[in-house]
């Protein structure tokens, strides 16, 4: 557990934990990322629209200002271009039809103990925790 | 029905989206080595995204709890909160494939668009996947 970091787990969460928070006592939304996103490709119209498009500027937005003021984020991803395609598809297809992601039901769903979301939350954790393993000691 | 001022609604997103994104940034969960360093128990396993998530609902519990004794959010009309509680075939489905390529490469959506400023091309090559995907299941299932 040489990589664990306790302390900005924690203080990030609770970041994240805010910012849905005010989505929903401000704008009475779900701060759910594959929701959002999945609204905007689906063509909605109106003030709508402009509120997801701005939720993302501030999510593409945060990283850098973190980096501006604190440290820069770092990111590796290890994984090769025909794998990083099928990751990408199979999360785009089934957050769609599960209907949430990490945030929409690990997050929202959870903290409000919506049955669905908890039982989305264990299942996607445990296939995540089985596809690592295949894709890190099976097949790697 | 008179909407209350758009810019409003169209600050607190962005606040939001701000707040989000730096929290991913903070708790490392952009980095996607970090998060297979949890979905990989056999190897040196980091125990960090629970913390992330315990971080997360300690706030955003209580904020849900308030939510449900309002008849409305503070610039709106109204909680967009989804209501069923049923357990279907496609919620099944669709949590098991998200998190079969949440595993491949250890990208969920909001860290790869978080990430996308990062300045790697893996992260741009995941995200225009991510949405193709989302496009197809909307062919597919949708209509």
């Amino acid at each position: 557990m040489s990589s664990f970091t306790p302390i900005s787990a924690l203080i990030g969460g609770g970041m994240i934990g805010l910012a849905a928070a005010l989505l929903l006592l401000l704008n009475g939304r779900i701060a759910g990322v594959s929701g959002i996103l999945g609204g905007l490709l689906d063509g909605q119209a109106g003030s709508e629209k402009g509120e997801r498009i701005a939720f993302f500027v501030g999510l593409l937005g945060g990283p850098l200002l973190v980096g501006l003021i604190w440290r820069w984020p770092q990111a590796t991803v290890a994984a090769s271009i025909p794998l990083l395609i099928a990751a990408g598809l199979l999360v785009g297809f089934g957050t769609r039809l599960g209907s949430g992601c990490t945030s929409g039901h690990g997050i929202c769903g959870v903290a409000r103990l919506s049955p669905r979301s908890l039982a989305a939350t264990v299942l996607f954790i445990l296939a995540g925790m089985a596809a690592a393993y295949a894709a890190r000691h099976l097949f790697a | 029905m008179t909407p209350r001022p758009m810019t409003t609604r169209h600050l607190a997103a962005l606040l939001a989206g701000l707040l989000f994104g730096a929290g991913l940034a903070v708790s490392q969960m952009i980095d996607p080595a970090k998060v297979l360093g949890f979905l990989d128990i056999a190897g040196d396993w980091d125990p960090s995204l629970i913390l992330v998530m315990v971080g997360a609902l300690i706030v955003a519990a209580p904020a849900f709890w308030i939510a449900d004794r309002r008849i409305r959010p503070v610039c709106g009309e109204r909680f967009d909160i989804p209501a069923r509680r049923d357990i279907d075939k496609r919620l099944v489905l669709g949590a098991i494939v998200f998190g079969i390529g949440w595993g491949l490469a250890g990208y969920c959506p909001g860290p790869a668009i978080a990430g996308l400023t990062l300045g790697l091309w893996q992260t741009w090559l995941f995200v225009a996947a991510m949405l193709a995907g989302m496009v197809l299941h909307r062919f597919a299932l949708n209509r």
